[in-house]
């Protein structure tokens, strides 16, 4: 056999290297690219449903609905403030209370990059579409939450 | 020589026939009867034989349905009834709650035999004509299988502690009350026969699996009435 270029020996070395490097390299993510579709199954889904299908005439979907896109810029208010009074989401009439989106066993409130991140999530599933300016940011949200008061 | 080796061989083959044969019988999770749950009390029979064994039973209650009719024990004579506790505004577990009991109305709600009851925690917000708006949104047709009903707070409390129903007042439970979301299953005797724990699809399954068995039960104890 021949002797070791030393191209070979590059290799030889940096193979290793680089899988344990490649190993290593998920935890140095966190998991919020997921926050949107958590937040959403912790504080949303036991009234909108799994798959925000909502339930009868008492609870509104968040799927394909056309709520969300007539009332893009108020979403982060309604999360933050939640709903009262009735409202008609894909042509039917609802009439139940929202309570604001808090943390049951902190009893916080959302944060404005939380807000966002469920915002994204809902806006790009089960048949919703981000606004013409793409995914939300924070900025963006903090400027809506500004216009009900909020921050 | 031969046919030695055959019958040694022939045994365990048998056996696992057997066991195989077990398999497409009736199966461990469908129990042939449900349990009769609660405390239960023996007594000494006056006459003398064996003791009596005394079941707790559900007490006596009266309550308005969504379209102002009484529902009694003897209402609902020879009835089976699945009961759960919940409020119209109930912004926690109730959305969740009654989507999935509307399941199991979607699959048995038009047994004569059988009542579906939702009590209110919240009589004084959930008016008769809030109970039958809910029922319209919720989806079940003005049939009598559903009710959607209301009593005096203390006869509510009470009657969900028979029903092994965590519910009471709560100012920092959202809503106002807190509860958990406990389907329990009664005979016509009114004894629960099960509880299920709403909240886990697998429990819901299993209740929608147990519900013909007692079903049953009643129609032979009723003269296949």
């Amino acid at each position: 056999m021949a002797a070791p270029t030393p191209l070979r020996l590059l290799i030889r070395w940096l193979a290793p290297t680089l899988a344990v490097g490649l190993l290593l390299l998920p935890g140095c993510f966190t998991n919020k690219g997921h926050q949107g579709e958590r937040l959403y199954g912790q504080h949303c889904a036991s009234c909108h449903g799994e798959q925000g299908e909502g339930l009868g005439q008492l609870i509104p979907p968040l799927a394909k609905s056309d709520y969300l896109a007539q009332h893009a810029g108020s979403l982060a208010c309604i999360v933050r403030q939640g709903l009262r009074g009735p409202i008609v989401v894909n042509g039917v009439s609802y009439n139940q209370v929202m309570l604001g989106v808090q943390d049951t066993a902190t009893h916080r409130h959302l944060s404005p990059a939380q807000i966002t991140n469920l915002l994204n999530f809902l806006e790009s599933h089960w048949g919703n579409h981000p606004g013409p300016a793409g995914p939300r940011t924070i900025a963006g949200t903090e400027t809506e939450l500004a216009a009900c008061g909020e921050r | 020589m031969l046919p030695s080796i055959f019958r040694l061989s022939a045994l365990p083959l048998a056996a696992l026939l057997l066991s195989l044969a077990s398999c497409g019988g009736p199966s461990a999770d469908q129990p042939t009867t449900l349990p009769i749950l609660g405390e239960r009390d023996v007594r000494e029979n006056p006459k003398g034989g064996p003791a009596d064994t005394i079941y707790a039973t559900v007490p006596a209650f009266r309550l308005h349905d969504q379209n102002g009719h009484l529902v009694t024990n003897q209402s609902l004579t020879g009835q089976v009834y699945i009961t759960d506790f919940f409020f119209a505004t109930c912004p926690g577990i109730c959305p969740k709650m009654q989507g999935e009991l509307l399941k199991v109305y979607k699959q048995y709600g038009q047994n004569p035999g059988l009542t579906f009851m939702s009590h209110t925690i919240d009589p004084e917000h959930d008016s008769l004509p809030v109970l039958r708006d809910y029922a319209r949104r919720l989806g079940v047709r003005n049939d009598n299988h559903w009710r959607f009903v209301t009593a005096s707070k203390d006869s509510i409390f009470g009657l969900a502690k028979a029903y092994f129903t965590a519910a009471m007042p709560d100012k920092a439970a959202p809503g106002g009350f807190a509860h958990n979301g406990t389907f329990a299953l009664v005979d016509d005797q009114g004894h629960v026969r099960g509880l299920y724990d709403s909240l886990n699809p697998k429990e819901v399954a299993r209740l929608q699996t147990e519900l013909p068995v007692l079903l049953a039960e009643v129609k032979q104890r009723r003269g296949g009435k």
